[in-house]
């Protein structure tokens, strides 16, 4: 089914310069297979070498983080919202 | 290129370091990006830091405000073009750690010490390059009224 993900503007470069691209996948791993599929350059942005996510990379389904629901294998569906946000930190 | 920022928005991020002194603040920029690259701050969200262990010296926004701030932006036509934190009894520049931590690229990095509990220099910087290469450079702050 389609779901709609939410590009931040440092991964737009990589997404067509779009902030919204719709994929098709039945859980948040198949969404984000289909999103790198589409736009080949984020792979690096979004995953390592070894296909997983990069720590500083977090994946929301709606308002909750994918590493407290199910991971790659939390079902969507065409009413949800995946949204990617690099981690926001430093210090003095 | 510049960050443009209302002088409102400026002292508000500014009185928040003065807030959370002798913590560090942080929040998020909102606004837009114009086609040369530069940007335009409409709004400035204090947001809670959650480096509770080592607040006078680190800090972290959850990645659900920004998750939310992202969202709401968004549907406003805006987009976030930027963070702020403090540095209390520390210089308004970027230490090893800010730049570890950052990785919104083509987004401002405003730092403001706070010294003794009151703000002094407020500085920007831009974060360029890949996230294997990146660097902080130093950005112009147009204030405006």
């Amino acid at each position: 089914m389609p779901i709609k993900v939410l590009i931040p503007t440092p991964l737009r470069p990589y997404a067509g310069k779009q902030s919204v691209i719709e994929v098709t996948a039945q859980t948040v791993g198949e969404a984000l297979n289909d999103l790198v599929a589409q736009h080949p350059d984020l792979r690096k942005h979004l995953f390592t070498e070894e296909g997983k996510l990069r720590s500083f990379v977090n994946v929301y389904l709606n308002s909750d983080d994918i590493r407290y629901l199910s991971k790659d294998a939390t079902p969507v569906t065409e009413a949800d919202t995946i949204s990617i946000v690099p981690s926001v930190a430093g210090g003095a | 290129m510049a960050l443009e920022i209302p002088s409102a928005l400026l002292e508000q991020l500014r009185r928040h370091g003065e807030e959370t002194y002798p913590y560090e603040c942080c929040g998020v920029l909102v606004g837009a990006f114009d086609e040369a690259g530069g940007k335009k701050a409409k709004a400035a969200i204090p947001c809670g830091n959650t480096r509770t262990d080592s607040p006078q010296n680190r800090y972290n926004i959850s990645p659900a405000e920004v998750v939310r701030i992202q969202h709401d932006a968004m549907q406003a036509g805006d987009d976030i073009v930027g963070f702020y934190h403090s540095h209390p009894d520390h210089p308004a520049h970027w230490s090893a750690t800010d730049l570890a931590e950052a990785h919104w690229t083509g987004c401002s990095y405003v730092i403001t010490s706070v010294e003794k509990g009151r703000a002094v220099l407020t500085n920007s910087f831009l974060l360029v390059g890949s996230e294997e290469a990146k660097r902080l450079e130093d950005e112009v702050i147009e204030v405006i009224a």
